[in-house]
């Protein structure tokens, strides 16, 4: 009943965050109905009766203590199998970026996303930079690379459709990254407490389909023969 | 004589000392914690040892032998309680006590000289880690100090001291170790 | 309380000296006392500034529940502003994001703090360590006095930071640095700084707690009364005292470094000269996680003991749990890191921490697999602590399997930072905190009062409990998933919560009625208290030495003779004995067979 409640997920790397989310949440349920079961049936089943002495039965010799063990080994297996499914996961999202098409550097600050796109010449630092508040533009089905800076406090940049998220921490720089398959206006909230502007600190992704993202470069950036280096590497 | 010790050294006895190695145990987590990060900042960022240099070696080790000395006394205390000799054990306490002070002094002097040099705590992370570090264990120095002359009033007056002495020492040398520590980590460093 | 007649305990072991060569475990200072407490005890001495460990039990037990008004009050003023964003609210008026912020953050410390830990660990500690062990009191009655009243200053500090200028400190219950670090981040100046000396308060109070109930129950125990013959409880309240001993000293020194980045202007949290804002995290949770430890254990323990009574069978693999509960108490000081998977730390140390996280999922699992076998086979009688305790294990389970989410690195993407997080601990802790507190308040009413409590009322607040605790939280694990950002005043700032907002409204009516049936049980103790049915010296023939003294037992607990232990403490429904319980301390020859 929960699996819907997910957000549309728009990311190449989402699917298998769902479906670790997926195979954990049945086999969390199925020991939720199997132990909340087991607890009811025997409560029902061993209510006092008259005349009836419950057994002595201490469980410490170990052909009783195997009752134990065995579930016990049982959750230590699908807790490992979990952690390895997970562990894959977690290096591709964190671990391992794949080189970036599209580079953008997110400010946290009290209580805005600062925007930074490099411009035509793929750096920043240059006069073509440009700064928009608290809209991430990127093109669909391109790896975007961000470069994630704080000026004041911690913040949380939070894309809950893209399966995504990444405190931002003053004096450092993190690096994450997307590739979002859809197109569409999707929020960006601030996920770590930040000041009394926390609450509404939130931003927006705008993802353009390829034409309407070329569309945007030349609203942007009006020069004529500049057009966007693509494979720039950061 | 001997008798009276025995039995002092029974339930009481027993209870005080376990207290003690549980707070010391806790204590050493509290200064474990704040060595672990000082030492992990350090690993983490140059232009640390130009700082430690500022700080005077010659007055650290000073200090670590009146520690030292204080340890050792504060150990001859509990032995002439041992021996149930009340005056040792107020004449060694009084030593212990006032060691301790000639710490405290040169600490304090080391505290003020610093500051006159302009290297207060919000000089940069090696001057914050060094006030919070040997701060935290002066604190820790005055607490023993506390203890020694509450003892020694107690023992001066010709009550039992009894016990307490060896505990009050296993605190006092505790103390002392975490000097031991500090004393490399932040005078020696350079 | 102190009066010195002493009604003889069920089958005394009169006599019976004890046989064991430990040394000196009869107190040879306090038997006396035990006697003479009558005499020359004031009002003052009795009520106020005891040294008896069940009166400072109560008073640990009331500045909780008067904590616990206030920390519910809070949270009424909260859900009511997520529920009604910006309108007055009734009994406060109107919430802005400054006052939010206190207000979550003072919610999540007392409720910790000054409810959970004085309930937990104050109250059942002081209460049944003596008791269940056979001492006369703590090993250290003045200190324990003073541990209490630490804690009440702490509280009023925690208290009269609502009133300084700037208001209550506002960085979350988690301080994170650094926003707690400088003033102008929050514009709260001394309501941090007090919420940091309540802190310290409360630290050295349970830390002095702590040595106190080791030290009595590594060297007070009745003759006979071997580590393997102590309750669970004991146990249980001991790993707490040990990891709490053990982790929170780091953060002491964490919490004296926040204190001089605020007053001096040092900058160990605050990335100007070279601090770092992640230490503050690693130091926190180093200390952060195994509290959630120190508060679960005594609430397991005191379900343990209830679950062996009332189904008149031996705790399933006592000796198991004894291992479990260690081996969790050590995994607990090695797991802090998985509450900063996306903090920016290392992205290679998440999979270590999400292996240990997960791997503390198999003690708990065993725990939770040897409190159901123990029903198995066995004589249930459904009493308010029996209820209670069932209760408990059903959502301490749905807790924990929704940790495992939490645990997993991958999915902690998704829903870290979100009411998914709300929702988990909640269930965890309140499981603990409600469940557990109440398995131990309704079990040990009628010895720590002398009288019992009423049967039908206690039903009915189990309950309304249980079903508005499930539709409080159960759907704010959706609201969750739903992507709903904690700590935020109005969630229709957020288009994309615009749908789960019914969902928020439905929340803080179950919460209203939550909170509204905690009434019941407040009616129900003053009531029985004052005027309830008197109590037997075991009426629920539990087998533990506490049953042993009197109901309320008197000052020093028991008459002229400690009782002496010689066997376990589960024996119920022994085979070839007509009672189906064998006392601690009753004699061998004694027995029926
Ligand atoms: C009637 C019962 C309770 C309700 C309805 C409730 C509700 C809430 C809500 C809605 C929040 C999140 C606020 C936010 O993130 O904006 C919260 C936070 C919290 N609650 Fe409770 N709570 C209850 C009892 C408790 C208890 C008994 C404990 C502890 C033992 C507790 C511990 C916490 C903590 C630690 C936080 C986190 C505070 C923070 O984010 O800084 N709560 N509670
Ligand atoms: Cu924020
Ligand atoms: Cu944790």
């Amino acid at each position: 009943m929960f699996l819907n409640w997910l957000p549309e997920n728009v990311s190449i790397h989402g699917a298998e965050i769902d479906s670790i989310f997926h195979l954990i949440y049945y086999i969390t349920l199925a020991w939720f109905i199997v132990t909340v079961g087991a607890l009811i049936v025997f409560a029902l089943l061993f209510r006092r009766r008259d005349g009836q002495r419950a057994a002595y039965i201490t469980g410490d010799r170990l052909p009783h203590a195997a009752w134990l063990l065995i579930p016990t080994a049982l959750v230590l297996m699908l807790d490992l199998w979990i952690d390895f499914r997970g562990g894959d996961a977690w290096a591709r999202v964190k671990l391992h970026a794949p080189p970036s098409e599209l580079q953008i550097q997110v400010t946290g600050k009290q209580f805005n996303w600062e925007i930074l796109y490099p411009g035509p010449d793929g750096r920043f630092g240059t006069p073509d930079d440009l700064q928009i508040d608290n809209e991430l533009h990127v093109a669909v089905n391109r790896v975007v690379g961000l470069t994630l800076k704080s000026k004041d406090v911690i913040h949380s940049l939070y894309l809950p459709n893209l399966r995504l998220q990444q405190n931002v921490i003053p004096g450092r720089e993190f690096h994450a990254w997307f590739q979002a398959t859809k197109p569409g206006v999707f929020e960006i909230p601030c996920l770590e407490l930040c000041g009394f502007g926390h609450s509404g600190m939130v931003g927006h992704l705008i993802v353009h389909t390829a034409e309407e993202y070329d569309k945007w470069v030349k609203e942007q950036w009006p020069a004529p023969s500049s057009p966007l280096k693509e494979s720039d590497q950061p | 004589m001997r008798m009276a010790v025995v039995s002092e050294q029974s339930a009481p006895a027993r209870r005080g000392k376990i207290a003690v190695w549980w707070l010391i145990a806790s204590e050493v987590m509290i200064f474990g914690g704040a060595l672990s990060c000082y030492i992990l900042a350090r690993t983490a960022g140059p232009g640390w040892s130009a700082e430690a240099a500022h700080l005077s070696a010659i007055l650290a080790t000073i200090n670590t032998f009146v520690l030292l000395t204080s340890s050792m006394t504060m150990a001859m205390a509990f032995a002439a309680y041992q021996k149930a000799d009340q005056r040792g054990v107020c004449r060694f306490l009084l030593c212990t006590i006032l060691l301790g002070l000639a710490f405290l002094g040169i600490k304090a002097y080391e505290y003020i000289s610093h500051i006159a040099d302009g290297l207060a705590p919000w000089s940069g992370s090696f001057w914050s880690f060094y006030y919070l570090l040997t701060g935290l264990h002066a604190l820790h120095v005055i607490a023993g100090i506390i203890v020694n002359i509450i003892l020694l009033l107690a023992a001066g007056k010709g009550l039992h001291t009894g016990y307490r002495i060896e505990i009050a020492g296993l605190y006092w040398h505790f103390v002392d170790i975490v000097w031991i520590f500090l004393f490399p980590l932040l005078y020696l460093s350079y | 309380m102190g009066e010195g007649t002493v009604a003889s305990p069920v089958k005394p072991p009169q006599g019976i000296r004890p046989t064991m060569s430990h040394r000196a475990r009869v107190d040879p200072i306090r038997l006396p006392v035990a006697r003479t407490a009558h005499e020359d005890r004031s009002f003052w001495r009795t009520y106020i500034f005891s040294t008896d460990h069940k009166t400072i039990a109560k008073q640990y037990l009331f500045l909780a529940l008067f904590m616990a008004l206030l920390g519910g009050y809070l949270v009424y003023v909260m859900r009511w502003q997520l529920a009604f964003p910006d309108t007055s609210i009734p009994g406060f008026g109107f919430v802005g994001p400054e006052t939010y912020n206190a207000l979550t953050t003072n919610h999540g410390t007392i409720m910790v703090f000054f409810v959970a830990m004085p309930i937990l660990l104050g109250a059942f500690g002081n209460f049944l360590i003596p008791l269940m062990i056979g001492a006369r009191d703590m090993a250290f009655p003045r200190l324990n006095m003073l541990s209490f009243w630490i804690l009440f200053a702490s509280s009023l500090v925690i208290m009269s930071s609502f009133f300084v200028p700037g208001g209550a400190a506002a960085a979350g219950w988690t301080g994170y640095a650094p926003l707690s670090a400088r003033t102008e981040y929050t514009g709260v100046n001394w309501g941090i700084n007090l919420w940091l000396l309540a802190h310290a308060l409360e630290f050295a109070s349970f830390l002095m707690g702590g040595v106190n109930f080791l030290t009595t129950a590594i060297t007070m125990r009745a003759p006979g009364m071997t580590f393997f013959r102590l309750p669970l409880l004991v146990w249980q309240q001991m790993t707490a005292s040990v990891i709490f001993l053990l982790s929170v000293g780091p953060l002491i020194a964490g919490a004296v470094m926040l204190l001089m980045d605020r007053l001096l202007g040092t900058s160990f949290f605050v990335p100007e000269q070279g601090g770092d804002p992640l230490l503050w995290q690693h130091l926190f949770w180093f200390f952060g996680h195994p509290e959630v430890y120190v508060l679960l254990m005594p609430g397991l323990g005191a379900v343990l003991e209830v679950l062996a009574v009332f189904s008149r069978k031996s705790i399933f693999g006592y000796r198991w749990i004894i291992y479990s509960t260690i081996s969790v108490g050590f995994l607990s000081l090695i797991v802090w890191a998985h509450h900063m998977f996306i903090s920016g730390m290392d992205p290679r140390l998440a999979m270590p921490f999400s292996i240990t996280t997960i791997l503390i999922s198999v003690p708990i699992a065993l725990i939770v697999f040897s409190m159901i076998l123990t029903l198995w086979k066995g004589s249930i009688r459904f009493t308010p602590p029996m209820l209670w305790a069932l209760g408990f294990i059903v959502m301490f389970i749905l807790g924990g399997l929704t940790g495992i989410v939490l645990g997993s690195a991958p999915v902690n993407i998704q829903v870290h930072g979100t009411y998914f997080v709300v929702a988990h601990f909640h269930t965890v802790l309140l499981s603990v905190v409600i469940f557990g507190s109440f398995t131990g308040i309704y079990f040990w009413f009628p010895k720590m009062f002398g009288r019992m409590m009423n049967v039908p009322l206690s039903n009915l607040h189990f309950l309304l409990t249980l079903i508005f605790f499930n539709l409080t939280f159960f759907p704010m694990h959706a609201v969750g998933l739903a992507g709903m950002p904690r700590r935020i005043t109005n969630p229709l700032q957020y288009e994309f919560l615009q749908p789960v907002q019914s969902l928020n409204v439905y929340i803080t009516l179950s919460a209203l009625g939550l909170t509204l049936a905690q009434f019941l049980f407040l009616i129900n103790f003053v009531w029985s208290i004052v005027a309830g049915r008197k109590a037997e010296d075991n009426p629920w023939e539990s087998a533990t030495l506490e049953w042993t003294a009197p109901s309320p037992p008197p000052h020093g607990n028991w008459g002229d003779t400690i009782p002496t232990v010689y066997r376990g403490p589960y024996e119920y429904s022994p085979p070839g004995v007509r009672e189906d319980f064998l006392p601690q301390d009753l004699a061998p020859s004694a027995r029926s067979d």
